[in-house]
């Protein structure tokens, strides 16, 4: 990288902000926030990319995307052939467009970062999808010679479509078992209509029918049908791809008031159920007017932003440390900011208490300071003594993270788990303590990214070829 | 999409119905249920497999209109197809030769002590079953219930046929009777059940009660179903549906049951109104 090629001479142009909606206008709505680049935007933005000849950006991306190729096609005008380009190393690049951390990955590394801003790698990503998508002319390569050998993948979220993708093209008969009645997991249950539109997803879903992928839905592996009955039904590999999705509370008192939701089952109504349009829907949630959510991370800015599209007066992020510590990335926090979400920081609440119908109506809390750094390097919080107080609330959402989906790993004999619960793999292929068998996501690695679990299942997609190909 | 084979009403408001649902019904064991959802907008709620066959490749359900999305499945006839029906979930009854059950069940109720009734049977239990309802019009399933019970005793609340009072008023009997009861199983509307254990928890008689608590995925992952067991957190989809009815905690089951009541009640009104509009 010591080579690139800045000309000094050049002016340079800062990087091209992406159109947004109102805050004040966003708020009352359930619509996409980024409004995404025009044409001429995008354009001006790519020609900023120096076309660095030993390119940082692709080694930082988990699914090694070629983006100075694509950008340079943007930079031409040559958008349809630029969404290829993406495609031919992404399964599904109108969702990492929006919610891969870039920040951390490819313009992290992205040497105009070094001395101004990076090239708003993301935005052209998402740019170049949404063209394709938007023209209605998605070209579906034509489907590969079938090898005759069948893999499940079990779990449609961003890793199980990642792999399925990937082995469908080399020929494989895939089939993916969904727990849900709709494929995409975490970007159809988790993520929130205004950061993820769910046609984006039902459009890359679709995409993969289209090269021969099957899908099953409403099939919930271990209970429908166990691991082992799929192999002696003829699958010849599998991949788990379940997800960190369970649910995590704090056990503490009162926990289990009315109005007390966790992050999952929250975002889970709104986003799968979309009770945000009750009663045209069916499903119902809590329309809070005070919404308290505790925790720090992008799950708890999914959800407090939701909160305040719902109708709440007062919407209060309640986190333990301080907003250095928060692990959300900068653009929700910045999101959530504009729209008026509170931010009670070094605050825990200990107890919630509640009226004669069981409702809650009001959450003790404790004022912390920050101690010695814990094992995450993190500076511990400690709570301060006599310093609690109680906060109003009539809707709550624990947002503290989540934990192992726990049925496959549990009606899977031999397949080996940590103390977690979280399957157990070698290296980087996925390879589990069960021959033929491969897992990767959310399930190996704890709640991560949509990206991380992307690039597990094209790992898993390279090991189970050769696992079965004899390569 | 699983199509309706058939379906029958049972009384006024309680319908039985047949789905075509192949693997679920080669799977599925007694205590078991699936979450159904009827279409694109609907609610997922959980229902009971009453019965199952796996040749024909059908479950059976039974449930009762409480609500819009009851109302609208009532409404669906043999040949509709619900959109989605997920299962078999929920841990099966654990079955085996426990000597004398008591089998109980009220009002809709019964339809889910059913195949409980019919598995224990089968394993050699003698079976006493009390099944009961508000009015006899509303008793459902006393013919099948009298095929897989040793003994059937019909209570209804108004005296209209059978005993005249409430099924526990009948176990209480039975036990005053000084009859060996070795196991209850209790199902129905959550005061019954709160009742019955009342009944056997003095005795020290194992009660084993199935709760219906609000549900959405149904896999683990969202925590409404939680209710209070022995004073720990418990998901009734994961670690249920049947728990130790002696620890459960009925009063925070019961208010988590209404925390939608206003919704609900909006929801049935404006089904009630599209549906008169036809």
């Amino acid at each position: 990288m010591e080579n690139n090629e800045i000309k000094p001479k050049k002016e340079k142009v800062p990087r091209h902000k992406m159109p947004e909606q109102d805050p004040k206008i966003r708020i009352r709505n359930f619509n996409e926030v980024p409004t995404g680049y025009t044409e001429e935007l995008a354009i001006a933005e790519a020609k900023r990319c120096i076309q660095c000849k030993k390119p940082g950006c692709i080694a930082g991306c988990p699914v090694d995307v070629n983006i100075p190729g694509f950008i340079a096609l943007i930079a031409e005008g040559k958008f349809m052939e630029a969404a290829l380009k993406l495609k031919e190393t992404n399964a599904l690049p109108a969702v990492c467009g929006r919610v891969c951390p870039q920040e951390d990955q490819c313009e992290k590394v992205c040497i105009l970062g070094k001395k101004g801003e990076p090239v708003a790698i993301g935005r052209l990503e998402r740019f170049a999808a949404d063209y394709e998508r938007r023209s209605g002319k998605v070209a579906v390569p034509p489907r590969t010679q079938p090898n005759g050998k069948r893999v499940a993948v079990v779990g449609a979220g961003p890793a199980g479509l990642t792999i399925a993708g990937d082995l469908v093209k080399l020929g494989y008969d895939v089939t993916v078992f969904e727990a849900l009645h709709k494929a995409g997991g975490v970007l159809v249950y988790g993520i929130p209509e205004f950061r993820l539109p769910k046609a984006i997803v039902e459009a890359e879903v679709d995409y993969l029918k289209k090269l021969g992928v099957k899908i099953v839905t409403n099939a919930v592996i271990g209970r429908i049908q166990t691991v082992d009955e799929l192999f002696a039904e003829g699958f010849d590999a599998m991949f788990v791809g379940v997800g960190a999705g369970a649910r995590v509370f704090m056990n503490i008192p009162g926990e289990n008031l009315s109005g007390i939701y966790s992050a999952n089952e929250y975002l889970t109504r709104s986003n799968l159920m979309k009770a945000y349009r009750f009663p045209e829907y069916d499903t119902p949630i809590a329309r809070g007017k005070n919404v308290a959510v505790i925790g720090g991370g992008n799950v708890a800015m999914d959800s407090v932003r939701t909160a305040l599209r719902l109708g709440a007066d007062n919407a209060t992020i309640v986190y333990r440390r301080t907003d250095v510590e928060m692990p959300a990335r900068i653009e929700e926090v910045h999101h959530a900011k504009e729209e008026g979400v509170q931010f009670k920081l070094l605050t825990n609440p200990v107890e919630y208490i509640g009226n004669q119908e069981g409702w809650v109506t009001g959450m003790r809390c404790q004022q912390m300071e920050l101690g010695e750094p814990d094992d995450s390097g993190r500076r511990r919080p400690v709570p301060i003594r006599g310093s609690e107080f109680v906060i109003p609330v009539d809707t709550v959402v624990v947002a503290v993270g989540t934990m192992a989906n726990p049925i496959v790993p549990a009606t899977t004999p031999g397949l080996e788990t940590n103390r977690w619960g979280y399957i157990v793999t070698k290296g980087d292929s996925g390879e589990t303590s069960r021959k033929g068998v491969y897992a990767g996501g959310d399930i190996v690695t704890g709640s991560a990214t949509v990206i991380l679990a992307m690039g597990a299942g094209r790992q898993a997609a390279k090991a189970i070829h050769g696992y079965l190909s004899g390569e | 999409m699983n199509p309706i084979i058939e379906k029958q009403d049972l009384s006024e408001n309680v319908v039985r119905m047949v789905l075509a649902a192949p693997e679920i019904a080669r799977k599925r064991r007694a205590g078991q249920f699936i979450i159904l959802k009827i279409d694109e907008p609907g609610e997922r709620i959980p229902l009971t497999i009453v019965d199952s066959d796996a040749e024909d490749g059908t479950i059976t359900i039974i449930f009762q209109v409480v609500g819009k999305t009851t109302a609208a499945l009532a409404a669906m006839k043999a040949g509709d197809e619900i959109s989605d029906v997920q299962g078999p979930l929920g841990n099966p009854t654990e079955i085996e030769n426990f000597g004398h059950v008591v089998c109980i069940g009220g009002g809709v109720g019964v339809g889910v002590v059913y195949p409980l009734a019919a598995a224990l049977k089968k394993a050699g239990n003698r079976v006493t079953s009390i099944i009961g309802a508000r009015t006899q019009n509303l008793l459902i399933l006393e013919e099948e219930m009298r095929k897989v019970s040793d003994r059937l005793i019909v209570a209804t609340d108004d005296g209209s046929y059978g005993f005249h009072g409430f099924v526990s008023a009948v176990l209480q009997n039975l036990i005053d009777a000084k009859e060996r009861i070795d196991r209850v199983f209790a199902i129905g509307p959550v005061p019954m059940m709160r009742v019955l254990c009342d009944v056997t928890r003095p005795h020290g008689i194992p009660t084993v009660v199935s709760l219906n608590p609000v549900m959405v995925d149904a896999t683990g992952m969202c925590g409404a179903c939680r209710v209070a067991v022995a004073g720990k957190t418990k998901f009734t989809c994961v670690d249920g549906p049947e728990f130790d009815g002696h620890q459960v905690d009925f009063a925070l089951l019961t208010s988590r049951l209404r925390m939608y009541q206003p919704q609900e009640k909006q929801s049935m009104e404006a089904y009630r109104c599209k549906c008169h509009g036809k």
